[in-house]
Formats: C-alpha cells, sequence, structure tokens
C-alpha cells in the first residue's frame, strides 16, 4: 500500500469500487454540503470534491473534503491547475493532507471562458500530468518541485482524469498512458455515453498493461432530462453522447424521463462490470446527488461499503 | 511582427478631448502590416478625429507624421521639430511605440491609439494569428513547430485536454486547437515520438513572470 488511502484499500482487493462527485455550494453554506452528502454516506467509497467545477466559484474543494471527512466520508481532493500556481498548488497538497485528505485527482480545469468570471487570468502554470508528475514526487521521493526535501510527505493517493472521446481519438491512450507512466495510481473516466467507442479505448488500455499499473474508474452521468443530454451534448465540453440515447430519452412521456435516465445509467453500469480492465465507477450525478444509492442499489452495488 | 487593432474614436475622444493640438503619429512597420497603424490608417484616423471634432462644434489642432519606427531612436527623432508645436502626441504604435516616445519626448503627453494584442503571422489577407507569447525560451523545436504556449488555451505541454473535439478548442470553435495541430505536423514529419515523453513544469523565469525583460549586448553598443 502506497497510502492509508481507503479507496487504494478497495481497489487493492479487488472490489469494484464506487466513488462519487459532490459538489460544494456556491457560497459558505455547509448545511447545503452536509444534505448533499448525507444521501451520499455509506453508499460509496470516496467522494469526490469538485474544485470550481466550469470555472464558476464555489467554495474551497479543500473546506468542503475537511467537511466531509468529519462527516465520515473518505474524500477525493479535485485540484485544477487554472487558477493556482505551482506554489499554491503545492502548499494546498501539504494542507489538505495535514488535514487528513488521503487522495487527490489532478486536473487542469475547464477554460475559464465557461465560467462566471470569464475575466480572469488564467493561471496553467502546470498541466494536471505536471501537478500529477509533482504529486508523486512529494509522496515517493519526499521533494517538491526544484528537488528541496519536505518534512513529511503527503501520502496521497493520486488520480487522473481520462477523456476516451476528445480528439484526435487516436491519441487518447497515448495520453492516458502520458499519465499513468507520471504516477496516475487511479483513473476516473469523463462520463461515458459512447459505449462503442469506449470499450475500443479500453481494449487498446488493456493491450498497452496500462490496466495492470493504474485502476480505471468509468464514469457515469444519470439524464434527468432529455432537454439535459441535448444540453450536456451541445455546451459541455469533451462530451459524445449518441444520438441513439437522446432519442430514447425523447421517446419516453416528460414525468418518466428521469427514471429512464436512470435505467440507462444502470444499463451502462452493468456493462463497464463485464468490460475487462474495469475497477469501478465513478457517479457524476449533478445536483442529482440523492439519486446514487437508488442507482446503486439497481445495479446491485449495494454490498456493504467502508464509508 | 506585432499585431494591433484600432481603438474606438470614442475612446480615443475621451483621452485626446483635453489637448488643443494633437501630433497623429503613424508607424509604417508591424501596425502598417496590420492595417492598424501604418500611413494609410494614420490619415483615416486623423480624418475622422477632424470629421468628429467638427460635429461637436471643435476645431483642436490636429497634424498628421509618419515614421518607420516608433520603437528606434533614430526614427523617432524625425519627428522633433513638430512635436513641440504640439500639446500632445497620438501614438498609432504599438505598446513600445507609444512607450518609446515617451521616454525620448518626456515632457510630451503621449496617447496610444491602437489596442497591441501579440506577437502573430499575417496568415491570408485580413487575417492576423497570434503565434508567439515571448516566453524566452523556444520549444518550437520539439512541437513541430507549433506552439503549445501560443496556441493551447491552457498552455498545455503535455497536451492535448479533453476539449478538443474536431480539431477545435473548447473555448471557442474559431480557434484550432493548437495540440491537434501539433500532432498533425509530428504525425506527417513521422515524428510523433516526441511527444510520448512527459515533459516538465516549464520554467517561466524566462518570460514575464520574471519581471520585465531586457537584452543589453555589448558588441552592439557604441
Amino acid at each position: 500500500m502506497k497510502t492509508e488511502s481507503n479507496l487504494e484499500k478497495v481497489l487493492a482487493s479487488g472490489r469494484f469500487a464506487v466513488t462519487a462527485e459532490c459538489g460544494p455550494p456556491k457560497g459558505s453554506d455547509t448545511a447545503i454540503l452536509m444534505e448533499k452528502a448525507k444521501s451520499l454516506l455509506g453508499h460509496i467509497d470516496a467522494v469526490n470534491v469538485t474544485d470550481n467545477q466550469t470555472a464558476i466559484v464555489r467554495m474551497s474543494s479543500i473546506a468542503a473534503c475537511s467537511i466531509l471527512k468529519n462527516m465520515g466520508h473518505e474524500p477525493i481532493l479535485q485540484m485544477v491547475t487554472r487558477d493556482r500556481n505551482r506554489i499554491a498548488l503545492q502548499s494546498d497538497i501539504f494542507g489538505a493532507y495535514a488535514l487528513g485528505i488521503s487522495n487527490v485527482l489532478c486536473l487542469t480545469g475547464d477554460h475559464q471562458s465557461f465560467g462566471n468570471q470569464k475575466q480572469a487570468v488564467g493561471v496553467f502554470d502546470l498541466d494536471s500530468i505536471q501537478l500529477l508528475k509533482t504529486v508523486k514526487d512529494m509522496r515517493d521521493e519526499e521533494k517538491i518541485i526544484g528537488g528541496e526535501s519536505i518534512q513529511g510527505a503527503p501520502k496521497m493517493f493520486i488520480g487522473a482524469a481520462a477523456n476516451p472521446f476528445a480528439d484526435p481519438v487516436d491519441w487518447r491512450v497515448i495520453r492516458l498512458a502520458k499519465k499513468v507512466n507520471a504516477g496516475a495510481d487511479f483513473i476516473q473516466t469523463q462520463c461515458i455515453f459512447n459505449m462503442d467507442q469506449f470499450k475500443k479505448f479500453m481494449n487498446q488500455a488493456v493491450d498497452m498493461g496500462l490496466t495492470e499499473k493504474t485502476y480505471i474508474l468509468a464514469g457515469i452521468t444519470p439524464f434527468k432530462s432529455v432537454g439535459m443530454a441535448k444540453y450536456m451534448s451541445d455546451k459541455v465540453a469533451g462530451m459524445d453522447i449518441p444520438d441513439e440515447l437522446i432519442r430514447r430519452m425523447a421517446g419516453v412521456p416528460k414525468e418518466k424521463q428521469a427514471d429512464e435516465g436512470i435505467k440507462i445509467a444502470v444499463e451502462f453500469i452493468q456493462q463497464f462490470r463485464e468490460i475487462k480492465g474495469i475497477a469501478g465507477i465513478h457517479v457524476m450525478a449533478i445536483e442529482w446527488e440523492h439519486k446514487v444509492p437508488e442507482i446503486l442499489e439497481l445495479a446491485g452495488l449495494t454490498s456493504e461499503r467502508q464509508n | 511582427m506585432i499585431v494591433a487593432t484600432l481603438k474606438e474614436i470614442d475612446e480615443i475622444r475621451k483621452m485626446i478631448d483635453r489637448y488643443d493640438s494633437v501630433l497623429v503619429v503613424g508607424c509604417d512597420s508591424c501596425v502598417a502590416e496590420c492595417a492598424a497603424g501604418g500611413a494609410r490608417e494614420t490619415m483615416l484616423l486623423a480624418s475622422a478625429l477632424k470629421l468628429s471634432y467638427l460635429k461637436d462644434h471643435m476645431n483642436p489642432t490636429i497634424t498628421e507624421a509618419v515614421i518607420d519606427r516608433q520603437c528606434v531612436d533614430d526614427f523617432i527623432d524625425q519627428i522633433a521639430d513638430q512635436v513641440p508645436e504640439h500639446d500632445a502626441i497620438l501614438s498609432l504604435g504599438c505598446g513600445a511605440g507609444v512607450q518609446a516616445l515617451a521616454r525620448v519626448y518626456s515632457d510630451k503627453a503621449i496617447i496610444p491609439a491602437l489596442n497591441t494584442l501579440f506577437i502573430g503571422e499575417t496568415q491570408s489577407r485580413g487575417v492576423w494569428q497570434e503565434n508567439c507569447l515571448g516566453c524566452g525560451s523556444c520549444k518550437l523545436g520539439y512541437f513541430g513547430a507549433v506552439c503549445p504556449v501560443a496556441r493551447c488555451s491552457k498552455k498545455l505541454m503535455n497536451g492535448p485536454c479533453g476539449g478538443s473535439k474536431g480539431g477545435r478548442c473548447e473555448v471557442n470553435p474559431e480557434i484550432p486547437c493548437g495540440w491537434d495541430l501539433i500532432i498533425r505536423r509530428l504525425n506527417a514529419l513521422g515524428e510523433l515520438d516526441r511527444l510520448t515523453e512527459y515533459v516538465p513544469p516549464v520554467d517561466w523565469s524566462t518570460s514575464h513572470s520574471g519581471g520585465p525583460r531586457k537584452v543589453v549586448r555589448e558588441d552592439q553598443q557604441p
């Protein structure tokens, strides 16, 4: 075991892992955050706390992680390189670990032009892979960028994201390999809607031996409505939603669409379990966190969870 | 070259209305190539200003002049005779030209008529593309002569990010994905192997992050 992370323990044991996303509120109201997190408690192995997702200002990920940890959750700190330079990032890693946060997901982040602070400077001092390597060197070599020694290494379980659908598509698995070689202990993928393309991506990853070196968690987002499916397809960066799925959502009456969205998610989860190299799932139920237990139950994933 | 665009007349007027006489000075190099501040644009701006003042029943003295480079003293000196006759200089030079004029004519108000944008190329007629950020440590040799610092919206060194779609950037479909261009170029050259290695964090101290930069060469000094 490289770390004290519970997520690492679960993955190392070979049990199909479940993580879910929890977005902090746009403000300091901890009640909203705790309400969301409460519905996930006991149903998942770890909870991802987003870092100003889509470049919208929210409660800091570290603060929210700490609150969730005190509730009994195992938090995964999402960190983007968009807003902080290497001084702030390394400092925050020290601080997060000192607060008992044992997992980090290293991301570049959506461009600031998507959010509500479009006039902001985009920092991008490091990219996601450089952040990943930086945290690994802090943990394993006990050194920060530049080679100086540190007092107390942050023993973090380190994750990265992968989007099997962005272009150039042939390049996606090479980028995954770069992340794995830089030290990604686990990978959480972008929301999967195009199963055929995802299977191709996974075949390549298995052939390259990447699934021997890292744990891949397949991303899933349930549609609440056909409107949401269309919106994600048109407006959200990096999405690949086949027309067939949008037609399926459109084919049921409005009041039944949420159920249909959940049904699709459950079917996808069942398919993920059959794909070689998939170690678990990552559920991103956006502003729908309370539905996660139902989805997991329908997918047969309600076995005893640590947290 | 340095690429710039002309400011709106209203904004220029706000800055120069307080002066009775303005010397409008063009620069016939970079900003002439990008059709923002050359001889032709200087004439057009001077005429537009005169017309604008006429409408408001104002009659400041507006004189035109054009020099080859506003960033080099030898050329800046060419307007030395005209400067004392005016209250201010309205410069159609880039930011460097404006500041060089201010250094040479230290007792004169110097007002910019342009917004200076970037180091770029004339990609086709009427199209100028940003392609250099002046980071001070050129890495184009590793990236198929497409700059990840200037051409990727997130300055990724180990890209592309997950937002690249159909060769377009997630920021705006009008922006070509820099990493798509890099991969295509290196693929065509048979040099994709350059991209499989991890690229460590950039040393930004050679860029503006290290503070305003200066090149001093004794062999070039008198």
